[in-house]
């Protein structure tokens, strides 16, 4: 049967099914076995209402229990048991553990999962906030949404001609090649490429550590006032502060001192440790939209009263920004961070389709991807995958906690 | 809002320059792709696409003269074209690699014993001898010349109908479809019950099950493959359409009973309450009241499932099989990347072709999916 056809059945079938199960579940529990009439016409009401709510969940929950939540606990036994099903303990994990390429992805993955959720925050949050302040705003807004309709492969596509490369001599059809070899060594590069790099990475690195100052001093009064949790966030986000300085202050020196190839076409993607922020851009393309639309509804959601208040006091548009707008729309700032936080740890697509993985751009999907459908090492590669479950498992957490709070 | 006080602010022009800065960044990368898909081979590799418009002075890709050989006033002849018509001007050309431009357009050169060839700035060129050139071997011919902007569509006849990895995009785009449809459409109406049942319906356990549909919105999908591959094989489904089309319905499960029951949860109490007092059972209810007031809510899933299952990779990858005739248009796009990774005319037309259904419905119905976004995470 031509799957076309196919298709159009199921779609038949499947909504006609819905429905039917629905309608004829309701009727059988109405009419059949308690009917609202008789001697025990209430009794037969309350009872019908207590099992109407399991027939409207009934399907979803089987999905959801089958498709999501078996296989959680399926891959657990997979990555402790060996090939010939026989229980093996930690061994798949060891033998995890002691291969580079794991260690790659894992360090990788920590990359993507600052550089990506931050930059795609902060373009959204400054695109938001330009947008809202002029005439043709929407217009602006809907063609940096735009790339969250392309899919990560075709997006791999657009990204992969602009790092394009051809050899030394003939035109450069890739865009950044082309920029590259503008310049050639000058007064000019020298600015463009060392003195203004220089500067954004000083104050930067000015704003990391102010930041780790501003969440550090006041943790004593966090801590008399016997708040743990609050602290352990703080000083874990204040690490990961003082990791990025550090990383930064290495591209500093870098900047500062390396002798740049000029006049010679570069291959981006196979440049090591630089090739995977060449890929996380991509992500950060597809994302910016995203956190700019939810950021601007945020940003106009603010009172005005409070922004008219610190005019009046004399603020200029940045304080207004930083100090009034910023800290007011600070929980939405966290549920884009997390939400995009979550479509870094699944990133396969882009890996796959721009390097698959060579020349050390591996991530955790495309490591898994790798052992489980090209190795068919499903141990490891389920010791891999329950890697990523650990990782996306605190904002597992914090979701439910914050929709529990909701609830009540 | 900063003009509340009453005065203009002086950034003003700031702001208009860095948006249309920042929209320029986000347009281009996939205006340059645009650009190229709908230019010759031949001008891709020879030009970037921002030159696309303008006349290009270039070193071509070496010509092998050939023709018939024809007598004329005791001499053998063999004339023709470089080109076929397309309108290039050669500035100089020459006959080595090691002197491409050694002769100017117009002048005579001699290639071998008594043997000599012009080439004219329009392409026509003369080979002249005094024997016969039947054993001669033709001589190549190098040429620096101009060509004007040649645009064409004939790169996306090409991918839609010829096979380029094993399978072309138009079969890629009629499986994409296949698969898209019904695993948009089904998990709706189930999706929508449970909502109801979640947002309106008091039962023991609720709260507990409105936790367990948060928890599962983050579980990464890739820890379902292996489990989930096993169990279709297990029950007879193996890989097929089938089995993509039940994992994408319960891989868009959460969101959609997350969505649907915040925004039914924000409907309304006096309506639902009257109906109840007027004796609707709780199935008229829905179907009469709460799904037709839910239809932006709907939409907005709609929207969401769809961009999601058309664009998807990994589960077509993993429960369609890996088949020449089951790719979807992500799979036969990887695969073209992979085999003809450098042959940029194929790979931006079927790059196009993928991405231009999920475009048309961004641009088509982008009110609803803003309110989904908002609807799902500002709360």
């Amino acid at each position: 049967m031509n799957p076309a056809i196919q298709a159009l059945f199921v779609i038949v079938g499947g909504v006609g099914g819905c429905i039917g199960y629905f309608y004829l579940s309701n009727l059988f529990l109405d009419k059949v076995l308690y009917p609202p009439k008789g001697p025990q016409a209430g009794r037969n009401i309350n009872r019908a209402n207590l099992i109407r709510p399991w027939l409207f969940l009934f399907p979803a929950i089987f999905g959801l229990s089958l498709y999501l939540a078996y296989p959680v606990l399926a891959t657990l036994w997979l990555s402790v048991h060996g090939k010939d099903g026989a229980f093996v303990g930690l061994d798949n994990y060891r033998s995890m553990a002691g291969e580079a390429k794991f260690w790659e992805s894992m360090r990788n993955n920590m990359l993507w999962l600052i550089v990506v959720p931050a930059l795609s925050t902060a373009f959204g949050l400054l695109a938001a906030q330009l947008t809202d302040r002029i005439k043709w705003g929407n217009l602006a807004k809907s063609l940096i949404f735009m790339p969250m309709a392309i899919s990560f492969v075709g997006a791999s596509v657009i990204w992969k001609l602009i790092y394009d490369t051809r050899p030394e001599g003939s035109a450069q059809i890739g865009l950044l090649n082309a920029v590259w070899l503008q310049f050639d060594g000058g007064i000019g590069s020298v600015i463009a490429l060392k003195v203004v790099p220089a500067l954004i990475l000083i104050s930067t690195i000015a704003a990391a550590l102010f930041g780790i100052w501003a969440l550090l001093s006041p943790l004593r009064e966090a801590e008399r006032r016997g708040q743990p949790g609050i602290v352990a966030v703080k000083v874990i986000v204040a690490a990961l502060l003082a990791f990025v300085c550090y990383e930064l202050a290495g591209w500093l020196s870098g900047t500062l001192t390396a002798a740049l190839p000029y006049g010679a076409p570069q291959t981006w993607l196979s440049m090591p440790y630089w090739n995977s922020y060449f890929l996380m851009i991509v992500l950060v393309w597809i994302q910016t939209g995203f956190a700019m639309v939810i950021l601007s509804a945020a940003l106009r959601g603010v009172p005005e009263e409070t922004i008219e208040a610190a005019i009046l006091d004399g603020a200029n548009p940045f304080q207004i920004f930083f100090q009034i707008k910023v800290p007011q729309i600070m929980p939405t700032i966290v549920v884009v961070w997390t939400t995009i936080t979550i479509v870094v740890l699944k990133v396969f697509d882009i890996v796959l389709a721009m390097t698959n993985g060579q020349w050390e751009t591996q991530v955790l999907a495309n490591y898994m991807y790798d052992k489980l459908f090209r190795a068919l090492d499903w141990g490891v590669g389920s010791a891999s995958a329950m890697v990523i479950m650990l990782l996306v498992t605190p904002i597992l957490i914090w979701n439910v906690y914050n929709a529990r709070k909701e609830m009540r | 809002m900063d003009n509340i006080a009453g005065k203009k602010s002086a950034l003003q022009w700031a702001v208009h320059l860095s948006t249309a800065l920042l929209v320029a960044l986000w347009v281009l990368p996939t205006f340059g792709l645009l650009v190229s898909s709908f230019r010759t081979g031949d001008q891709i590799v020879t030009s970037g696409w921002w030159r696309a418009l303008m006349t290009q002075e270039s070193q071509q890709p070496a010509i092998r003269i050939g023709g018939e050989e024809a007598q004329a006033d005791g001499q053998f002849v063999i004339e023709g074209n470089l080109f076929d018509g397309q309108g290039s001007q050669i500035s100089r050309w020459g006959t080595s690699s090691k002197e491409p431009e050694a002769f100017a357009a117009g002048d005579s050169a001699d290639v071998a014993e008594g043997v000599s060839l012009t080439v004219q700035a329009d392409g026509a060129f003369r080979l002249t001898s005094a024997a016969s050139m039947a054993d001669l071997r033709m001589p190549r011919v190098f040429v620096t010349a101009a060509t004007p902007p040649d645009f064409t569509t004939d790169n996306y006849s090409n991918v839609i109908s010829s096979p380029m990895a094993g399978q072309s995009i138009g079969e890629a785009f009629l499986n994409t479809l296949t698969v898209a449809i019904p695993s948009t459409i089904i998990p709706i109406l189930v999706a929508a019950f449970a909502a109801y049942a979640l947002a309106w319906m008091d039962f023991p356990g609720r709260p507990l099950l409105v936790a367990f549909v948060v928890a599962l919105l983050v579980v990464p999908l890739q820890l379902a493959l292996i489990p989930l591959l096993q169990l279709h094989n297990a029950i007879g489904i193996g890989k097929g359409y089938l089995g993509v089309w039940l994992a994408h319905t319960s891989f868009g499960m959460p969101m959609a009973i997350y969505l649907l029951r915040n925004y039914m949860a924000g409907l309304p109490r006096d309506i639902i309450e009257n109906a109840r007092v007027d004796g609707a059972t709780d199935f008229q209810i829905f179907i009469k009241i709460i799904l037709p007031l839910s239809f932006p809510a709907l939409a907005s899933f709609a929207i969401f499932q769809f961009l999601w299952t058309w664009n998807d990779l990994l589960v077509a990858l993993v429960f369609l099989g890996t088949g020449n005739d089951q790719q979807v248009l992500t799979g036969n796009l990887v695969n073209l990347m992979g085999s003809r990774g450098g042959d940029w005319e194929i790979l931006s037309a079927s790059a196009f072709v993928s991405i231009a259904v999920p475009l048309a419905v961004f641009f088509a119905m982008q009110k609803y999916l803003v309110r989904g976004l908002l609807a799902g995470s500002v709360k």
